[in-house]
Formats: structure tokens, C-alpha cells, sequence
């Protein structure tokens, strides 16, 4: 049995030079779809891998009440000193807490050449905020200095930007900003202007904070902080992990390009399936005659019907790699940007992941199983004699 | 048999094949006319505003609010006939579902914008009630607000005095659009800014972004640079730019979403170019022998030609009108599904992009085979050379 497949199998597969043409449908079909399939899903992934390695387990973002993104949010002076002091906050080396309290505001910045310009993070840090974020360090330059109107741009927004580069000078609600550094940190914070926060809080006319991140040893120290905060009259707010934070920020993109995906995959996949029946009934009236007489010869139904899905099959493997490789070159590591929760633009790469190629290949393989399951059971079942006698 | 009786005969001689490649051009184009309407979303979303109106932002941001206090100001300049300004409420009703609310001065709100339509009743009413608020009628059936409902609104940015985020509003109108397009964009909720100015809890006399009706549009450019010369160097510098391109600016932040659903239409065609023209040229070549004898009874070259090109025409017209005239509901439906937040219209514009698709497709893939029809020589081609 094995061996009536695997020489049926054979055949059919010597064979396919003389039907390249049709065989190069299923290929072809199959490989847009596993590449439009992959892409799709490798943009969503870069973005959420992008955001939340910017989060980290063991630091708190303490927001107002219902804020939802540190754009909203608002805490005063008195309140970030209160949230600081929290019971459960780790010290650092000088016996203070380890907290930043920092203000996000939007600044416009304009790509060269372009006449609408791009909202960017323009975010005042405390000094702290540098050992709350082990992973950023500065890769050009040095860094701001508290007190003067310094700048550090990440690498995601230097040079894409007019003004954010090393050296130039940046105009912002009427006063000029000096780049003095660029940083890199391999996540969403790359999309980023910082400065120091008194600076940033004067020039932008803040009184208060958009955020306190607060470092914790435990879960147990978060749970104290999230007791003593709530507790506090003088407060209102919300806290959770940096994690929690980034990956609640990513579920409406990861969502929205999901059902996108499947979508359109499931519009192709339907098309592909056509266009794969279109092929193997072909390439099965091409081999009639070839079938019938193995079919005379004393060969069974089923190795015929096994060996044309497995033809199908193989087709549509080598259609889905070539897509997978394709989405590969053209899209991975390609550099995007689009809005974040903060209203600013997060700057990302595409990443195509061996678990995406995989789930495509399953569908080229699904596709071609589809694909050549009917000719295969047309082939079994031609009647012997008239297709001798045909053509 | 006429000649067309002779190429629909043709086509439905091998009627699997034919069923087949139909429904690929079918979804092919159903794929086609949605993305095509995304990217008409994405590039020219804006046309249907015009250019009568501008927004004057803050220079370093829309986010940031410019002050109340600017107002006599940009009033003052010749070419402006109304001004208004709104300040984003950051509205969430229910669990999470953000909603795009703006506060705003009913009476001003009525003159900068005469595209909505309400009954003049709702507007006094709007004017008059400090609580009130009116919702597009979008809006409305989405989430099925009546007029005289009260409607608890949260605001993710403003508490009320007491520190309390939840806030209530009496619905006192729901207004249309003009015109279709107008009508797809009646999303937005907008609630009176005196009542909303006064029960915040902080940013008084903050007014947000400002929208300027121009008396006359050829002036835009003037009075936008008129506007930003007054402000500039003081720390309210302003950024004045039309209505239009405030909005397309606001799309293209979205991203390079434009530049990937190019390229899954252009994956899509060129998957569809190949499907299509290897059908077309085996069925051809399957039939050499039979053209070779037409051309023997006397059809001209040019005739044999007309036939294999009427059949690819046939397929991609038929599959292609299919195929738009499904993506046109599902479209309509995906509108409503997302309750209009993605306004994926198959229309007019999208049409006859895809009329321009099947006219292109049906040459590429007919034109090789047909020509190799026509160069057939009688002799060769009954041999079987």
C-alpha cells in the first residue's frame, strides 16, 4: 500500500514540470496568502513586544483615579510626595525612595520634508527614573542636565525627526531646547524626548505630575502600597505594574489587527482554495489516461486519492514557505510608527516569529488539503475503461 | 450562433473551471473593493470638509490647551465671520468604550457648523439646559439614547468638584448631516462648555483647540498666518491650519496603515493575475486545434482574437462586478458593526477604481493568449506542431 503511494506519488511529482504553469497557481496563491497572513500578525507582535518590554514586574505606575494612559492623568505636587512615601516603595542607596514622578506632555514634531507634523512623548523625568529603567542608556552625547532646557531623544525619534538629532536646537512653547544626547532602551520609551521634570513642568505651564513609578521588592510590597494609597483620603488614584500598564495599552491594536487578519486571510484562504481546486482538477485530467491505466494495472482507489492530496500538499507547502520568506524579506525589522494610548507615536518594528511562520504554514497546509481532496476523490473514482478510450 | 452565443458556449463547456476561476476573481475583488475602501479612508478621507473652516491649535500640540483669553483676538481678525472652540471631554460610557465628546458653546457651535442639521426646538433646548447635551444620530442608535434620557458619562481627564469622574448629561437633541458624508460622521457627542467650564474641578477658562468659519475660503491662508503671527513668540504660539488638513494630519498619525494595505492589494492582484491567466491560456491551448479550424472556415485573424479576449472579459467582468457588489452590504455592515468609527464606504470612488482593476486585469491576462490565437498558422496548428 505504502509502496502503490509513494510510486503514484512519484509519478505525479515527475510529472509537474510539464503542468508548471497550473502547479505554479496553487504555489503562487498560497504563498500570497501566508505572506499577507504573516505580515499582518508580525506588525501586531512588534507592537506589542515593543510596548511591553518597556514594562517591568517590579515597578508600579500610580496614575489618577480612571485615568487609563499617562496622557489623561494628573497629580499634584503634595500628591506625588504623599504616593513617594508609600509604605512598600524600595530605598535607594541615599535612603530616599526609589520613585520618579514624572509629566508626559505632546510635543509636535515634523519629518523633513512633511507639512502635518507627528505627536512625540515629551516626557520630565526625576533622576531616579534612570535606575528605574536599568535597560535605557545613553548611546550618543551625555545626559541632560537638571535645572538647564536639555533634551535626550531616543533612537527611534532621532533623525526622523527635524530638530531630534544630537546638537540641534528644538523650539517648544516659545523656548529653545538643546539636544544633548540620544538614548536607546529597545522599547516604546526609544520613541521618546526626555528632560528633566522641573524644566518640562515650568515651560509647559504644569503645576503637577502625569505619573509616579515606584520601585517594590514583592508582591507584597505592591499590596501594601495599593493598601496605603487607597486608604489615603488625599488620594485618588489607580496603580498597578508597569506590565499590567503596557500590556493593557496594547489589547485594542493586538485586537484590531487580529480580527483584520483573520479577515482578510479567510477572504484569500477562500480564494486560494479556488484557485488550488482549479489546479489539481486540471492536473487530474491532465493524468487521466496516466490514472486509468494504473487503475487497470491492479493499483487501489486510495493510493491515487492520497497521492494527489499529498501532490497538493506538497505544492502548497512550497507556496507557504516561499510567502513565510517572503514576509520575512520585505517586512521584518521594517521600521513603523502609529499612535499609542498616550496619543503619541510609538515607534516599532515588524517581527516575524517562528510561531507566526508556523501558524501560516498550517493554514498553506489546510488550504492544500482542501484543495485537492475533491480532484483526488474525482481521480479514484473515473471510470477506468472510458478514460482509456478518452483523448 | 452569434458570436457572443459562441463565447458563452465556450466558457461553459468545462463549467467547473469556469465556476472556479469566477469565484476567485469573486473574492479577489470583494477583497479588493474593502481594502481599496480603507485606503480611500486613509488618503482622501477629509474632501467632503471643505475648506471653509481652520483650527487654530497650540504650536507644540492639539493636547495642549490654549486659553479662553485668545478669543477677542483671533475674533478681531478681517476673514473671520464665527468662531468656536472645544475643549475633548475624554468621554468613556459604560465599562471602556471611549467616545470622542467635545465641549462647546451650543450657539457658536450652530454657526460654525450649519453642515448639522437639527430642529431649531433641540438647539434652543441645547442652549438652555446646562446639563444638556446632543449626540450625532450615529451615535444615538448605537448605543439607543432617546431624547429626555439622562446618560451617565465618565471622563477619563476631568473630575467634577467633588472629585467624582461620572458625569451625567440630559440628551436634549440628536442632529444629521447635510449629506452623506456628513451623515457617516455624526459620531461625536458635544456637551455645553459654560456648564461643563464651571463643574470641573480644575483648567478654567481653558479652551482647547479653536474652529474658524472664513468668510470667504480663498482667504485661509492670510488669516491662518495672520492668527499665528499674533501669537507667535508668547507662550500660547498658535498653529493655524484648515479644517482638512487638521484632520488628514490627525489620519496619518494612524500610521503607515495606507502603505500596508497597498501592499496587500497589490498581493491580492498579482495572486489574482496569475490564477486567472494560466486558466485562461490552458483553455486555449487545449483548444488550438479547434481555432485552427475556424480559421479555416474563413474567420480572420482578428475574429479569433475577439474570442479569446471576449472570454477573459467575461470572466473578470462578471467576477469582478460580483465581487465589488458583495464588498458594497459588507462594507455598509462593517460601519455598523463598529458603529461607524470605521466608515468603510464601497462607493462611487471605490467602483470605479475597481472598474479600472477589471479593465486592466481582463487585457493582462487575455492579451497573451488571444494574441497567440491569432498568430496560429492553420497548418501548424492541426498538426499539432
Amino acid at each position: 500500500m505504502l509502496k502503490q503511494i509513494l510510486s503514484i506519488t512519484q509519478l505525479g511529482i515527475r510529472s509537474i514540470p510539464d503542468r508548471l504553469g497550473p502547479s505554479l497557481v496553487i504555489v503562487v496563491g498560497l504563498a500570497g496568502v501566508v505572506a499577507v497572513f504573516t505580515a499582518l500578525l508580525a506588525m501586531a507582535a512588534g507592537f506589542q513586544s515593543t510596548l511591553e518590554s518597556a514594562g517591568r514586574p517590579d515597578v508600579a505606575i500610580v496614575l489618577r483615579g480612571g485615568s487609563q494612559a499617562e496622557l489623561n492623568s494628573g497629580i499634584s505636587r503634595e500628591q506625588g510626595t504623599i504616593i513617594k512615601q508609600a509604605p512598600g516603595v524600595a530605598q535607594g542607596a541615599d535612603g530616599l525612595p526609589l520613585a520618579s514622578a514624572e509629566v508626559v506632555v505632546i510635543a509636535e514634531l515634523v519629518k523633513p520634508g512633511e507639512k502635518t507634523g507627528s505627536n512625540i512623548t515629551v516626557r520630565g523625568v526625576e533622576p531616579a527614573a534612570f535606575t528605574l529603567r536599568p535597560q535605557l542608556r545613553i548611546v550618543e552625547g551625555r545626559n541632560f542636565t537638571q535645572g538647564l532646557r536639555e533634551l535626550i531623544v531616543g533612537q527611534g525619534v532621532a533623525g526622523q525627526f527635524e530638530g531630534a538629532r544630537l546638537g540641534a536646537s528644538l523650539r517648544m512653547r516659545g523656548s529653545d531646547w538643546t539636544v544633548v544626547g540620544v538614548f536607546a532602551s529597545g522599547d516604546a520609551f526609544e520613541s521618546e524626548l526626555w528632560s528633566d521634570v522641573d524644566v518640562a513642568q515650568s515651560t509647559f505651564n504644569r503645576q503637577g505630575y502625569s505619573s509616579v513609578r515606584l520601585q517594590f521588592a514583592g508582591a507584597g510590597d505592591l499590596q501594601m502600597i495599593k493598601d496605603a494609597l487607597s486608604a489615603d483620603p488625599r488620594v485618588n488614584v489607580d496603580v498597578e505594574t508597569e506590565e499590567q500598564y503596557f500590556s493593557g495599552q496594547t489589547e485594542q491594536f493586538r485586537k484590531t489587527i487580529g480580527i483584520l487578519a483573520v479577515f482578510v486571510t479567510t477572504i484569500m484562504g477562500l480564494g486560494a482554495v479556488f484557485a488550488a481546486l482549479n489546479t489539481m482538477y486540471a492536473a487530474v485530467g491532465a493524468r487521466a489516461r496516466e490514472i486509468a491505466t494504473l487503475r487497470a494495472i491492479g493499483f487501489r482507489g486510495l493510493p491515487v486519492v492520497v497521492s494527489i492530496m499529498l501532490e497538493s500538499l506538497i505544492l502548497a507547502l512550497i507556496g507557504g514557505l516561499l510567502g513565510a520568506l517572503a514576509a520575512y524579506v520585505l517586512f521584518n525589522n521594517m521600521v513603523v510608527s502609529t499612535l499609542g494610548a498616550n496619543f503619541t507615536q510609538v515607534v516599532f518594528r515588524f517581527a516575524v516569529t517562528p510561531e507566526l511562520v508556523v501558524n501560516g504554514l498550517i493554514i498553506a497546509v489546510a488550504i492544500g488539503m482542501v484543495g485537492g481532496f475533491l480532484p483526488a476523490l474525482r481521480a479514484a473514482r473515473l471510470p477506468v475503461t472510458t478514460a482509456l478510450r478518452a483523448a | 450562433m452569434t458570436r457572443t452565443g459562441f463565447v458563452i458556449a465556450n466558457l461553459w463547456r468545462k463549467k467547473t473551471r469556469t465556476v472556479l476561476t469566477l469565484l476567485s476573481i469573486v473574492t479577489a475583488f470583494l477583497l479588493f473593493g474593502l481594502l481599496q475602501a480603507v485606503n480611500v479612508l486613509f488618503s482622501a478621507g477629509a474632501d467632503f470638509i471643505g475648506a471653509s473652516r481652520l483650527v487654530t491649535q497650540a504650536r507644540v500640540s492639539f493636547t495642549q490647551s490654549l486659553p479662553i483669553r485668545l478669543l477677542p483676538q483671533i475674533e478681531s481678525v478681517p476673514g473671520v465671520e464665527h468662531v468656536m472652540w472645544q475643549q475633548w471631554f475624554g468621554a468613556v460610557y459604560q465599562e471602556n468604550t471611549q467616545l470622542v465628546f467635545l465641549a462647546a458653546d451650543p450657539a457658536r457651535l450652530r454657526l460654525v457648523y450649519p453642515e448639522y442639521v437639527m430642529p431649531d426646538a433641540e438647539w434652543k433646548a441645547f442652549e438652555q439646559t446646562r446639563t444638556g447635551m446632543i449626540v450625532g444620530r450615529n451615535l444615538a442608535n448605537q448605543h439607543g439614547w432617546k431624547i429626555g434620557q439622562k446618560v451617565p458619562i465618565a471622563s477619563n481627564i476631568f473630575p467634577q468638584q467633588d472629585g467624582s469622574k461620572n458625569w451625567t448629561f440630559d440628551l436634549v437633541g440628536i442632529y444629521d448631516g447635510k449629506d452623506a458624508d456628513w451623515q457617516r460622521s455624526t459620531n461625536v457627542g458635544w456637551i455645553n462648555f459654560a456648564y461643563f467650564d464651571e463643574a470641573n474641578q480644575f483648567g478654567r477658562g481653558l479652551a482647547g483647540t479653536y474652529t474658524i468659519k472664513l468668510a470667504d475660503e480663498d482667504q485661509a491662508e492670510r488669516v491662518a498666518q495672520t492668527i499665528d503671527a499674533m501669537f507667535e513668540n508668547s507662550p500660547d504660539e498658535t498653529k493655524t491650519q484648515t479644517e482638512k488638513d487638521f484632520n488628514i494630519g490627525f489620519i496619518k498619525q494612524i500610521g503607515d496603515i495606507g502603505l500596508i494595505v497597498r501592499w496587500i492589494l497589490f498581493a491580492v492582484f498579482f495572486t489574482l493575475l496569475l490564477v486567472v491567466g494560466n486558466t485562461i491560456a490552458q483553455s486555449v491551448r487545449e483548444r488550438i486545434p479547434e481555432l485552427a479550424i475556424l480559421k479555416t472556415l474563413g474567420f480572420k485573424d482578428g475574429s479569433v482574437l475577439g474570442f479569446v479576449l471576449a472570454e477573459a472579459a467575461a470572466l473578470c467582468v462578471i467576477g469582478g462586478l460580483l465581487g465589488l457588489a458583495i464588498a458594497t452590504p459588507i462594507g455598509v455592515a462593517i460601519t455598523r458593526a463598529t458603529g461607524g468609527n470605521l466608515p468603510i464606504a464601497v462607493d462611487g470612488r471605490v467602483w470605479v477604481v475597481g472598474a479600472i482593476a477589471i479593465l486592466v486585469l481582463s487585457l493582462a491576462v487575455g492579451l497573451l493568449p488571444a494574441l497567440r490565437a491569432k498568430r496560429l498558422t492553420i497548418v501548424d496548428a492541426l498538426a499539432g506542431r
